[in-house]
């Protein structure tokens, strides 16, 4: 993967234009619009110069039916993998699937959200949308592994947490609360993957990591293209102008220093050659591992924290 | 997640502003009993006939909870630079600039520092009027300013939410404010410092789904809508009507998710009983 970081300079460097010009423009309204629509070309010069593929089409390729999963990807990567099931107090959610594994002969725990291939499949896994119990299954193991010292790898696949009417009176929010608070402070490493769809607070809810590595055709935002579009624009129709506007793409993701690393595809997408996409995943989980397993619990602690910590300086102070 | 109703202030042709003729009397939406805007004042804004609960403004709130209504702000003065350069309709950063006019605060929240029956605590307020009281990276900023100023000065911290959720024109920037928040509320609690949160009408989305659900004690107004997702897309996922007091704070206490309910006028009584508990007494 070649950057034409060439071409990106130059854009950064025109929208910096443009953003001393809204300054200027103060409230004319013809030289506001006028700058509106420049912005709109740098939108779409930036979307080609990202290898042509619009964040539209990444996210076509992160919901493709052929795309690995994550027990196509512990398959692949892990050995003696052993599923733990339920949350202790009301379900086992099969959205979002908990075990034992070996990677590279090292003890981890393994979290990751579920979806199916087949119909029948896919109502079982809730099309990997979890419920309450999914976040609290995938918490308490978290504790298990941190008393037993084991690293803990998330992988994250979903459309978002189930809307449902059962999973309010579970306390969904309470769920996933509960989950960003305590992966803040677990004292062992986290390194989360989005491997597909990274659908907003049910995504994030098992990827407080100390790393975020993200697939190269994944995506990660706050809201779906389609929900954006309808909320925004009134129009649904609009979802390959918001998901452009949203910069939900592994690079843009990067870039906004909300994520840490982008693991490549095989050429076309994961979707064409599983083992090659999990290659590439299990190298860059190896690369990752290996630099958290120096650090001791308090620097491990302290990195994780300052990282978040960091996230969103996008304000002035006057 | 992040659901808002658009303002129905913007989009005046004319661009001049638009004058409000002060209404002497107001009409109670739930039981249409028409109130003196005077006696709704003196009745903390809650309907004297069915108890209704409106929507106040952070001003109000904070005036309602520290003495002598006597505080100080503090971080009011970030403004969001607008990370992804957004723009549907029309521009975020315009949108941004309007609402900051028309509340006259810099984004959807207030921290301020004063006393509780003598307690010196930090209250960090949202304010709905705000587009939609959405939290960005301002809000998540300024909310976790106050956590890590409580957590300093051993101060118990409250968080009063109302709000939407995350902030769409941050996109993943406002998700994250999410997990910012929580860590700083860990690092709070590792600390043995008391954090209530307030939840007040509507409270939904990614703030219910962080530090609105994360308090020692999580204590809620009567009748606010508090939950995860929005009712309309419940109803659209599960095709079916939604039972009546659904995600309504009564509801939320009825399935364990709340630790009271608690009447406005007796929020300060509440707070002040729960800090005393919380802290040694001198
Ligand atoms: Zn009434």
């Amino acid at each position: 993967m070649d950057s034409p970081s060439k071409q990106q300079q130059n854009l950064k460097s025109l929208e910096k234009q443009i953003e001393h010009l809204e300054t200027l423009a103060g409230d004319n309204k013809v030289a506001l619009d006028q700058l509106h629509q420049l912005h709109e070309k740098v939108n779409a010069l930036r979307m080609q110069v990202h290898s042509g593929m619009s964040a539209w089409q990444r996210t076509e390729l992160a919901r493709h039916a052929q795309r690995p999963y994550t027990l196509d990807y512990i398959d692949r990567i892990f050995t003696d993998w052993s599923e733990i099931h339920g949350d202790r107090a009301y379900g086992d959610d099969p959205a979002i699937i908990c075990g034992m594994a070996k990677f590279h002969d090292e003890e981890v725990l393994i979290i990751g959200h579920q979806k199916a291939r087949d119909t029948k499949q896919k109502v079982y896994r809730n099309f990997g949308m979890p419920n309450p119990e999914g976040y609290r299954k995938a918490l308490r193991t978290m504790h298990m592994a941190q008393k037993f010292g084991r690293p803990i790898l998330t992988f994250v696949d979903t459309p978002g947490a189930y809307p449902g009417l059962g999973a309010e009176e579970r306390g969904q929010a309470e769920a996933i609360a509960r989950n960003l608070r305590e992966m803040a402070r677990m004292e062992v490493p986290i390194i989360a993957t989005i491997t597909g769809e990274g659908g907003s607070g049910g995504a994030l809810a098992i990827a407080v990591a100390d790393r975020v590595l993200m697939m190269e055709n994944s995506v990660y935002s706050v809201i779906s293209p389609e929900g954006c579009a309808s909320i925004m624009w009134r129009d649904a129709t609009k979802k390959e102008v918001a998901a452009q506007a949203l910069k939900i793409t592994a690079r843009d993701l990067k870039e906004l220093k909300m994520i840490d690393d982008v693991v490549p595809e095989p050429e076309g997408g994961a979707h064409n050659d599983h083992d090659k996409a999990a290659a590439y995943l299990a190298e860059s989980l190896t690369k990752h591992l290996a630099e958290l397993r120096g650090k001791s619990i308090s620097e491990l602690k302290n990195t994780r924290y300052e990282k978040f910590r960091k996230m969103g300086q996008f304000f002035t102070e006057r | 997640m992040a659901w808002f109703k658009r303002d129905n202030t913007e989009l005046d042709p004319s661009g001049e502003k638009r004058v409000r003729t002060e209404g002497l009397w107001e009409k109670c939406e739930q039981c249409n009993h028409v109130i003196w805007k005077k006696d709704l004042d003196a009745n903390l804004s809650v309907c004297p006939k069915c108890d209704r609960h409106f929507r106040i403004d952070a001003e109000a709130r904070l005036n309602l909870l520290f003495d002598d209504a006597k505080y100080h702000l503090f971080d009011d003065r970030l403004y969001s630079t607008d990370p992804l350069r957004f723009t549907d309709t029309k521009a975020y950063s315009d949108r941004l600039r309007k609402t900051q006019e028309s509340t006259g605060i810099s984004d959807a929240i207030v921290n301020a520092s004063g006393t509780i029956d003598g307690r010196p605590v930090i209250i960090s307020a949202m304010e709905y009027s705000f587009i939609g009281g959405s939290m960005g990276a301002v809000v998540g900023e300024v909310i976790t300013r106050a956590i890590e100023r409580g957590a300093a000065e051993r101060k118990p911290v409250i968080v009063i939410s109302a709000s939407g959720g995350a902030r769409m024109m941050e996109g993943a920037v406002s998700l994250m404010q999410m997990a910012k928040i929580s860590a700083a509320l860990a690092r709070l609690d590792d600390a043995g410092v008391p954090y209530i949160s307030v939840l007040t009408d509507p409270t939904t989305g990614g703030v219910t789904a962080s530090y609105a659900m994360l308090g020692d004690l999580n204590i809620a107004e009567p009748g606010a809508l508090i939950g995860f997702a929005g009712p309309r897309v419940i109803e659209q996922t599960i095709r079916q009507k939604l039972p009546e007091g659904f995600q309504r704070s009564e509801f939320l206490l009825e399935h364990g998710m709340l630790d009271a309910v608690v009447h406005r006028k007796n929020m300060k009584s509440y707070i002040s009983r729960a800090l005393s508990f919380m802290q040694p007494s001198n």
